[in-house]
């Protein structure tokens, strides 16, 4: 057993008489373990400070209006003062479909592109572009949207897909540009970066051998590169769960192109609406008194435990299958 | 029954959809960017860099008092959120195969997953709640952002230090933890800044979290206990505003923060590059 | 089962899976005409000349690093799928060069099959999926078709026995001379001229590599096997043709007996007494 080292974090060499008291010697190593591990644990005290902070806040709410909170389609802060998130549940849960739909062929495609069909340096290139989608702030997203993205939608692609497809309801209605379609668009282009690129990871951890055994059957490159998604579809299915997670959270982009109307259905996809996350950007600071602000904090509190339900799932597939570590993963 | 000519063409076909799958997200980025610098170039001038926002009606004016304010959040956010990060990623890092650190590992990787709203909220019940609308505020809800990005790559980094370093320390007959601390650290300090950098980067573009924890601020830095104006925030104030210089002052924001954002992570992949 | 029935089905395949490949009458399966290979700059086969005959086994020997591995790599073109690889020179097959332009690599490997060091089944298919592997690239996706085709591949591999109740297993729960087994019966099974092997018992236990030693003289009466080895011992008792390579290039080739016993290059004598490599 070593001779207590008195030796502190701080090696200044101080050796403080309190110390001494300590029945097990402390060691440097010892502190350092204990200092650091103090720190690290900080993680797991944030994660259920918030848990329980959101709860708190939202008691107000709970207790005024129970489990029909999560049912009611009526949101009247001014005047009968009665909150229902049904809605907002539904359009985030219609915008992420849209962006997972439209978003995630496209990242697999990416992924497969980075991953087989381009040589390693070009690849380093282009992943590193790709991921600058995700560097984007949220905001300028937004501002995007609304000066660049909604003008282009409303003027030159959407009459043309209400001409073909405008005898279905969804795509009937007046066209101002924004709306559920378009912050559909918007988080798909949000989600690609990470899907993408965690599915291009799926991809390249296949093992070579895999390839060179259909190849040697006389397969084509397409027939190889099924394969290759065949093998890596524990992968990919994380990717598409950590891209929907993604998008369920998205905040300013989509309030600022969705159109913030609060109604039970949209009458078409081209009409204005509403989500979770864009609710309590839009209405907080206005929440002038307590159920209100209560109100907005449980949708905060849906979207915790939402996103939380989501992460765990995701990072628990990858975990398994794919131990690995990127920048990128953090969105 | 496929005859050969149609698997290749299928083939052929598939690799067409997968180059038109990565042309179908560049464009996007591009045009941001090119957006960005078209529209926002024309409003960096001189009052933009000295003059705080303008008042409603009020004519010109600029962005300095929100570069001052961002710049302070961003610092103030470091604070906590660097240290924690580091000593986490250290500790993950030496104790790697302890059952806390697979939890620890886990958790902070769905942490990093969260919506800033989210966490902006969680700033707001804790700290607004007691405090008032501050850039305290707004920085711990930042930190929040900072700690798993600055524990995952410093975990990251220390890691990829080979064990021969640390050998030699330890074989020199210096303690484990000051081997961590004086070598081991140091060699890995290319890997931390990076991680600090895109830190900097990700919470200078955050607007949510400003939004619920501080709110609009137009004046400059009055006190921790008060709101700072804020770039990001700025931003989305301003582009959904019906006043045009207000609009240009959201361009000119963008334009910064897309040099900033995009800047630091240009600098971490040279950074990085040539660890290969 | 008919014969009449069988062949039926054999037209059916052959209509189908029709390789375009022009052959011209060549008593040699293989003639290698001035063949080089590259790794960008590094140069692993240097001008190698020989002429490989059908319904042999070839067996090539070197120390490591020597070329062989590459060497059958270019002989289905598999070489040139790894990035800054080259060749340059001829590869007659059936008469035919296939590195001529005109040639689809694809094409070359239906009729050129490989077995590689480590066995490689697919992980997320069962038994019958991995011998049916091939086959279904063609579209033949009737059981019907295919049962037998999976029955009989797997029969020439020595396997049949060993897994017909358990066909639905996933390929990768056998054990490794069986998976080895498993990689034959699935390049059997799209009906190829030759089998190349690269190494494919090193990874194995002797009793394994024993049972795959006597499957390869079984194959040869029907198949053209060329086949990399390591181990001497093994190419002296399994090949016909021996073929000697020494940093890249083709020291001594020609019958096994021959190369063993009487040994005209004094390269090969030292390297086949053991005392380098």
């Amino acid at each position: 057993m070593k001779k207590p080292q008195m030796l502190l974090f701080f090696s200044n060499g101080l050796k403080p008489k309190f110390l001494k008291a300590f029945k097990r010697p402390i060691t440097g190593d010892y502190a350092f373990k204990l200092i650091t591990g103090a720190f690290a644990s900080a993680i797991l005290l944030i994660l259920g400070l918030m848990a329980y902070s959101l709860a708190e806040g939202s008691r107000p709410s709970i207790q005024r209006f129970g489990i029909s909170f999560l049912f009611g389609t009526k949101w009247d802060p001014a005047i009968s003062q009665v909150f229902g998130a049904l809605p907002l549940i539904l359009g985030t849960l219609t915008t992420s479909a849209i962006a997972l739909l439209i978003g995630v062929p496209i990242s697999i495609g990416i992924g497969l592109a980075l991953s087989e069909y381009m040589p390693r340096e070009l690849s380093f290139v282009i992943s590193f572009l790709v991921e600058l989608l995700a560097a984007i702030p949220s905001v300028i997203y937004g501002l995007w949207g609304i000066f660049t993205l909604i003008p282009f939608l409303r003027n030159n692609v959407y009459p043309y897909v209400q001409s073909v497809l405008g005898f279905i309801p969804l795509f009937s209605g007046p066209i101002y540009g924004g709306g559920v379609l378009t912050g559909g668009i918007i988080l798909a282009i949000m989600i690609i970066p990470i899907v993408s690129a965690v599915s291009r990871d799926a991809f390249s951890a296949v093992p070579n051998t895999i390839r060179e055994a259909m190849i040697s059957l006389g397969a084509t490159k397409w027939e190889t590169v099924k394969t290759v998604i065949s093998c890596a579809r524990a992968g990919v299915t994380g990717a598409v769960i950590l891209g929907l997670g993604r998008a369920v959270g998205e905040t300013m982009a989509i309030t600022m192109v969705i159109g913030n109307k609060f109604q039970f259905l949209p009458s078409s996809l081209f009409d204005a609406w509403h989500t979770m996350a864009a609710i309590i950007a839009n209405e907080f600071t206005e929440a002038t008194y307590e159920l209100y602000s209560s109100a907005l904090i449980e949708v905060g509190l849906v979207l915790f435990l939402v996103t939380l339900a989501i992460n765990i799932t995701a990072r628990l597939l990858l975990w398994r299958s794919l131990r690995f570590v990127r920048g990128i993963v953090m969105m | 029954m496929i005859s050969y000519n149609l698997r290749k063409l299928k083939s052929g076909l598939m690799q067409a959809l997968v180059w038109l799958a990565l042309i179908m997200a560049l464009i996007p980025l591009f045009s941001i960017i090119l957006e960005v610098v078209l529209k926002g170039a024309s409003s960096i001038n001189i009052d933009f860099l000295t003059k705080p926002t303008p008042t409603v009606g009020e004519v010109g004016g600029g962005a300095a008092n929100a570069i001052q304010g961002t710049l302070i959040t961003i610092g103030l956010a470091s604070l906590v959120g660097i240290p924690v990060g580091l000593m986490s990623g250290i500790f993950l890092s030496e104790y790697s195969e302890a059952r806390l650190s697979y939890a620890i590992r886990f958790f902070n990787d769905v942490l990093s997953g969260f919506p800033s709203i989210v966490i902006g909220i969680f700033g707001y019940t804790l700290i607004v709640l007691s405090f008032g609308f501050s850039v305290i505020a707004a920085a711990f809800a930042l930190s929040i952002i900072v700690i798993p990005i600055v524990t995952r790559t410093t975990e990251e980094a220390l890691k990829l230090v080979p064990l021969t370093v640390r050998e030699a320390a330890i074989s020199l007959g210096i303690p484990r933890w000051k081997t961590t601390v004086s070598v081991v650290l140091n060699a890995a300090r290319k890997g931390i800044v990076t991680g600090v950098l895109l830190s900097f980067a990700r919470i200078a573009g955050e607007s949510a979290p400003v939004l619920i924890t501080m709110g609009y601020w137009r004046w400059w830095f009055a006190g921790l206990d008060k709101p700072v104006a804020n770039l990001a925030l700025n931003v989305y104030i301003f582009a959904i505003s019906p006043f045009e210089n207000w609009r240009a002052l959201a361009w000119g924001s963008s334009l910064v923060l897309i040099v900033l954002v995009l800047g630091a992570n240009v600098l971490v992949r040279i950074l990085t590059r040539e660890r290969y | 089962m008919t014969t009449s029935n069988e062949k039926e089905k054999r037209k059916q395949l052959e209509a189908v899976a029709k390789v375009e490949l022009p052959v011209f009458a060549s008593p040699y399966k293989f003639e290698l005409e001035g063949l080089n290979a590259w790794f960008g700059t590094k140069q692993v086969l240097k001008d190698i000349n020989m002429k490989i005959k059908d319904r042999t086994v070839t067996a090539i020997i070197g120390p490591s690093g020597c070329g062989k591995t590459t060497l059958i790599r270019c002989l289905n073109r598999m070489h040139e799928v790894v990035p800054k690889a080259r060749v340059s020179g001829r590869v007659l097959f059936n008469g035919v060069d296939i590195y001529n332009g005109n040639v689809d690599p694809v094409q070359i490997r239906r009729k050129i099959g490989m077995i590689f060091q480590k066995p490689n089944p697919f992980p997320m298919m069962s038994i019958y999926d991995n011998v049916a592997a091939g086959l279904k690239l063609n579209g033949i996706r009737d059981k019907k078709v295919l049962s037998p085709i999976v029955e009989r591949s797997l029969r020439m591999a020595g396997l049949w026995e060993e897994v017909k109740d358990e066909l639905d297993k996933p390929g990768v729960s056998l054990s490794g001379g069986q998976q080895q087994r498993l990689c034959i019966a699935r390049a059997l099974a799209v009906e190829p001229e030759v089998i190349l092997m690269d190494e494919p018992t090193s990874a194995l236990d002797p009793i394994a590599s024993s049972r795959i030693e006597m499957l390869i003289r079984t194959l040869a009466k029907d198949y053209t096997v060329v086949i990399v080895t390591h181990n001497m011992q093994q190419a002296a008792r399994i090949s016909d043709f021996t073929a000697f390579l020494f940093l890249g290039e083709l020291i001594e080739y020609g019958p096994t007996d021959q190369i063993f016993e009487n040994p005209k290059n004094e390269l090969t004598e030292k390297y086949i007494t053991g005392k380098f490599g």
